[in-house]
């Protein structure tokens, strides 16, 4: 009965722009495998049960909590990770603000916190600060107090829009 | 030659500036390196079955299935690690009377909480690990379980450790005066129980550590998230009998600490262990479950405390009873006594008084083991004292600022020991409280309570002053038997590039350590701060030092770094002199060139310097001292800490249908003397703050009676997220320490120590007019209504 | 932790899935937007499963106008029910529930047909498609069957869905002139389960009131919806309070739940009446 069901699924996919064929365990969460096999250690594997948001990705222009993907559901589709969001620098802005704004402390939520963010903005407009916050509601960060990271997410969205308060 | 901090156009002044952090740009492009990033040839990966029961004797354990499981390669006992690492015993001379049993890396016939590890499975992955751990077969006899703090020390409950005759780890009072005449003759005396919960940190990076032994070499290596990486070496070479200089601790990038990463834990010395039994690294990596019942627990206290003022709302006296239970063994090596015994020496902290009693007492039980987490003791004490002030104004009819004013040390009334017995060199309270008064516009605030109220809006305005022990000298760990450093050292070294190394002791999680050293060498060598690059966390590399706790990076390792900058500096200069021919005295060093000090003229840069010193020395005088290289070490010795203070206040909103509270504003006035970075420092405390917000009002452990962890997952646990968070509003007050040169004192742990405080004075402040009250955090929903009578059973 | 999984398997078409789900002797498990399930099998709550991903099936998914009713496939998801004009003009409820579930990156990929057969008593959409009164497409090995929502759920994660079937759509009565449709509820922080929440419908034929996190599975609450219908609204917390049946856990007792259904209760009736709080 079971030989339609694979231990091992082929995946095609296409992960920061670049083309990737892979053979993955069928129980592999996506980060695992970005992690594991593609050696893409940005995204972080920390609840695995899709609470804290370390592990959010883009897949196919949506953010996706990587821990509840499950690779082999990945075949055809278009990641991108913050290493592909720095290297092509659509995200330049916003990681400025991080810096500038010490969004950051440890580092280890933000590649995910900078993805989930660059959704919000990516709608247009200059969001309030609530709406800020609603939106990373399911992004975990210990170090920052959250108030740093609505800061700079609301520069960058005035800046996109000519619309600098400050 | 000292820094001339009051003047802001003085020469290579980072010091006090915003300087952007050397590491962040790094972390936001997703290019940080945390242990679980860091992949060794022939690495391994160990999982752990861990117990499932409080309290267990272990009867036998079959592991042959679980060896049988594709990718396994080993699978140990406790018992196979017991033969290479001996068990460890975590008191301190110090804490008199502590007591705790040896412990092993994993149980060997006793489990004795839910989570202690038992079996360990080594293989190829973390998922064939896991896959096999669920095979191993362990036979356990359920054995008595002590969970209740309060009935531990009952003659008809069990005892944990029947060799240590009785359930207490420790117990000290702290006396002073005459407490009981002081109550006799007060004009009101207010008393309340309060409790603070379980918690636990959370960080969100699990706790990691990648041990490689290489035998040929006699090397161990341990990649590890730690804040003491030091500490650490010490502690594997003891158990593992290994030289202390054949251990090397390197420590990355850290995904958050605050606390949980500076302890010993069974299972990071087993995975130790293990590489020594194996000759290969191996990898763990705690899975967030198990962190819940693993990663060390915190604040589970209860207390009854009182208060005694006169009628003018002079407080005469606090007598407080400290009960706080912390799991099944003191957590080594800085043990499970300190919480508690911060609490009864933090107590009444800003205030003037004389009388005072306060008592703490520390038992066993059946669960995680609890031990120093961010702001230890702190939350409590100040949960404590501000609630008893706050109630004592009630009772007075007297505002909660007044009686605070009336109350606090004095400006001038430095150098002080309060009735706790802390030394203070310096504070600025009613300076810190004009601020806060100011910043929040306290009495506009008021109007806007008394309007809310008129339309059946319930907010509240909540107080808490507080102190904040940093900077600890050697009396915190220490003069108790451990080998802890409360010293720290830097390495400042100049390059052929004028570029300049500065090597470390403390360590960075993420709180900008960096880029504070990097400040402190620039502006006393006199470089760009570009030009610093800052290397910490490698015992193999960096000065020895203690490492990142207890809120003394800045103080202390910056002290360091200022003293060999300035060394450095003044070696520079005096190759410089010999080489223009110029007296030392009348150089200087300024944006890496030096120059004449008088007229800032340029004299030669720093790089060419550097090409003569290193690749033309033989045009030097053959006596110069050319050593661009100097070390310091620094201890505070004149006191045992160096105290901050600051205060803290809420504005909450409470719906008293149904039991919600939204934290509308947050204010913090805090005073850690020398500001080094005010960004960071400001990031610092709010960070902070919203750490202490997740104690009021969400984070708790829950366990039943059979000592299960009922809530051990992030759906369960309830962690402060942003959407409930609240904007804080940041000021400060500088008292420098005059112990050092630079003046700093600490500011990682002030936030958490003051905001549970001043959310239970909002929200009680809030519900004083319905006659309710609360003090047992967090503030739930239910504990609102509960505390309003509103639900019937 | 790291999930165990038996195999997986990504389905073709409906007929396919239904094949798979077959073969796989009560050991198969639906893969939707594998938002519960991947976290349920992170956690080794469940092991062993053989996975039919469904994900790919595009006839299961969009929303149409029928007429009277209004469908929607099983695998639109939480986003998409949440932005559809459809959806916002005939089944407000649902639309307003998307809100409160979850987080965007959740609400991205949840489907509302794997909430409503994951059938968690917590989740808002059950409680919402049995307040607006829907029926269930489903289809089997034998073929295709319509089952009224409030012959749905079973219990406790338990639905009528057999092993073998996939739920398709649901099918919901579009609002009336004048229907007024709310969700109420408290939670500890945004996006949370519930601690307590209520779905009321009001429609000419009287009021629907279903509750979440007060039970083992969403129901009607009769005793109160008659209350509501005759104008009762002090008869209708004390019946609501007493036909419920929550249970206690880390976050609130069965008392505290019990008494914010009534809490809920009067909001809700007053956002109706526009004494909106």
């Amino acid at each position: 009965m079971s030989e339609m069901f694979r231990d091992k699924v082929e995946i095609d996919l296409t992960v920061n722009g670049e083309a990737v064929q892979a053979r993955v365990p069928a129980g592999q969460h996506a980060v695992d495998f970005l992690r594991q096999e593609l050696g893409l250690t940005g995204a972080h594997a920390s609840c695995e049960h899709g609470v804290c948001g370390a592990c959010t990705i883009r897949v196919d222009g949506e953010t996706v909590r990587g821990c509840l993907t499950l690779a082999a559901q990945l075949d055809g589709a278009d990641i991108w990770t913050v290493e592909g969001l720095s290297d092509t620098d659509a995200i330049r802005d916003l990681q400025d603000a991080f810096v500038a704004r010490n969004a950051l402390q440890c580092g280890f939520c933000t590649p995910g916190m900078l993805v989930a963010v660059e959704e919000l903005l990516a709608k247009g407009g200059v969001p309030d600060r609530a709406v800020i916050r609603e939106h990373l509601s399911g992004n975990y960060c210990r170090c920052t107090g959250y108030e740093a990271i609505v800061d700079a997410v609301e520069s960058v969205a005035q800046k996109r829009t000519g619309k600098v308060t400050s | 030659m000292s820094v001339q901090f009051g003047n802001p156009d003085r020469p290579n002044s980072y010091i006090g500036k915003t300087v952007p952090r050397p590491n962040a740009a790094r972390l936001v492009e997703g290019r940080g390196k945390y242990v679980d990033d860091i992949v060794l040839p022939r690495m391994v990966h160990v999982a752990f079955v861990r117990s499932p029961f409080a309290h267990a004797k272990i009867q036998g354990i079959e592991t042959v299935d679980a060896a049988s499981v594709k990718g396994v390669l080993r699978v140990f006992t406790g018992a196979d690690l017991a033969e290479v690492c001996t068990p460890w015993v975590a008191v301190l001379a110090h804490l008199k009377g502590l007591k705790s049993p040896p412990e092993h890396p994993m149980a060997v016939d006793r489990a004795c909480w839910v989570g202690e590890p038992v079996v360990a499975v080594v293989a190829t992955s973390r998922a064939a690990a896991e896959d096999a751990a669920e095979l191993v077969d362990v036979d356990y006899e359920q054995l008595p379980v002590v969970t209740d703090m309060m009935t531990a020390l009952d003659k008809d409950t069990p005892v944990l450790h029947p060799e240590m005759g009785d359930n207490l780890a420790f117990q000290r009072v702290n006396e002073e005066g005459d407490l009981d005449a002081a109550f006799a003759g007060a004009h009101k005396i207010v008393s309340a129980q309060f409790s603070t919960a379980r918690h636990t940190g959370v960080t969100l990076e699990p706790r990691s550590i990648l041990v490689d032994w290489n035998p040929a070499e006699t090397q161990m290596t341990a990649y590890h998230a730690t804040q003491a990486p030091h500490m650490m070496q010490t502690v594997l070479a003891k158990h593992l009998d290994l030289p202390e200089s054949r251990v090397r601790v390197i420590c990355g990038d850290v995904g958050g600490s605050y606390g949980i990463k500076v302890h010993v834990y069974p299972d990071e010395v087993a995975t130790a262990a293990i590489a020594k039994i194996m000759g290969r690294p191996v990898k763990f990596i705690a899975d967030r479950l198990e962190s819940f019942t693993t990663d060390i627990h915190a604040r589970d206290h209860k207390i009854d405390a009182k208060i005694a003022v006169d009628k003018d709302g002079k407080i005469l006296g606090f007598d407080v009873d400290d009960w706080t239970a912390i799991g099944a063994y003191s957590v080594y090596p800085r043990t499970s006594a300190i919480e508690g015994n911060q609490v009864i020496n933090l107590c009444g902290g800003p205030y003037d008084f004389a009388d005072y009693r306060a008592k703490t007492t520390v038992v066993f039980q059946n669960k995680t083991p609890t031990c120093q987490y961010r702001a230890v003791g702190h939350p409590i004490a100040v949960a404590i004292t501000e609630g008893l002030v706050d109630m004592a104004a009630a009772e007075l009819g007297m505002d909660p600022i007044e009686i605070r004013r009336r109350n606090m040390y004095a400006d001038d009334a430095y150098p002080v020991t309060s009735p706790a017995k802390m030394r203070f060199e310096g504070l600025s309270h009613h300076q810190s409280m004009d601020k806060l008064v100011g910043l929040m516009d306290y009495d506009a605030l008021r109007a806007d309570q008394a309007a809310a109220r008129e339309k059946g809006i319930h907010r509240g305005i909540g107080i808490a002053t507080f102190i904040e022990l940093t900077n600890p000298s050697p009396f915190m760990y220490g003069i108790g038997g451990a080998r802890i450093s409360a010293q720290d050292g830097c390495t400042v070294r100049m390059d052929p590039d004028g570029s300049i190394v500065a090597l470390s002791g403390v360590t960075e999680q993420g709180q900008g350590t960096e880029a504070m050293l990097s400040q402190i060498v620039a502006e006393s060598v006199g470089v760009l701060p570009s030009k610093v690059r800052v290397i910490t966390g490698d015992t193999q590399v960096t000065p020895y030092g203690g490492g990142t706790w207890a809120s003394r990076g800045a103080g202390i390792g910056g002290e360091a770094a200022l003293r060999a900058g300035r060394a450095l500096r003044d070696s520079i200069l005096e190759v410089a002199a010999a080489m223009l021919q110029a007296d030392q005295s009348n150089l200087d060093i300024r944006d890496g060139e030096v120059v004449d000090s008088e007229s800032g003229t340029a004299r030669m840069p720093l790089e060419e310097l550097g090409r003569i010193v290193y690749f033309r020395g033989d045009t030097l005088p053959e006596d110069l001292p050319r050593e661009l290289v100097q070390t310091r070490h620094y201890i505070t010795s004149e006191y045992p800490f160096a105290f901050t203070n600051g205060v803290q206040a809420s504005y909450v909103e409470v719906d008293t249908d149904t039991g919600e509270v939204k934290l509308l504003k947050h204010w913090c006035v805090e005073d850690c003397g020398r500001i080094i970075n005010p960004q960071l420092v400001d990031e610092q405390i709010r960070g902070g703050i919203v750490q202490g917000l997740g104690g009021a009002l969400f984070e708790e452990v829950h366990y039943d009676e059979d000592g299960q962890l009922l809530n051990g997952s992030m759906a369960d646990y309830l962690v402060p997220m942003a959407a409930e968070m609240p904007d804080m509003i940041i000021g400060h007050v500088e008292t420098p320490t005059k112990e050092s040169a630079l003046g700093a004192k600490g500011a990682g742990e002030a936030g958490t120590a003051g905001a549970p405080a001043a959310v239970m004075n909002a929200i009680n402040d809030a519900l004083r007019p319905m006659g309710a009250q609360v003090s047992a955090m967090p503030f739930t929903p239910e504990r609102i209504l509960r505390a309003l009578g509103t639900i019937e059973e | 932790m790291k999930a165990s999984v038996g195999g997986y398997a990504r389905a073709t078409d409906l007929q396919h899935a239904i094949k798979l789900l077959d073969s796989a002797d009560g050991m198969a498990r639906v893969l939707a937007g594998g938002q519960s399930l991947v976290a349920a099998m992170n956690m080794r709550l469940t092991a062993g499963d053989l996975l039919v991903d469904i994900s790919r099936l595009s006839e299961l998914r969009g929303v149409t106008d029928e007429g009277d009713t209004i469908r929607i496939g099983a695998l639109t998801r939480h986003v998409e029910v949440g932005d559809n004009a459809l959806i916002k003009e005939h089944a407000p409820l649902l639309a307003d529930a998307v809100k409160f579930i979850a987080h965007a990156t959740i609400r991205n990929r949840g489907t509302i047909g794997g909430a409503l057969a994951h059938a968690d008593p917590a989740a808002e959409f059950p409680a919402c498609v049995l307040a607006l009164g829907a029926t269930l497409q489903i289809m089997g090995p034998d073929g295709g069957r319509t089952i009224a929502v409030e012959d749905f759920f079973l219990g406790l994660f338990e639905t009528d869905l057999e092993p073998e079937e996939v739920l398709m759509a649901i099918t919901i009565p579009k609002a009336e002139a004048g229907e007024r449709q709310v969700l109420q509820e408290v939670t500890r922080r945004s996006g949370d389960y519930a601690l307590a929440g209520l779905c009321l419908v009001k429609r000419q034929a009287g009021h629907r009131l279903t509750m979440l996190s007060v039970g083992e599975q969403p129901e009607l609450a009769t005793g109160a919806m008659a209350m509501l219908d005759a104008g009762n609204i002090d008869g209708a917390v004390a019946a609501l309070r007493a036909e419920i049946d929550p249970s206690s856990d880390t976050n609130a007792s069965a008392s505290y739940r019990r008494h914010i259904a009534g809490v809920l209760l009067r909001r809700a009736v007053d956002q109706m009446t526009g004494d909106v709080r």
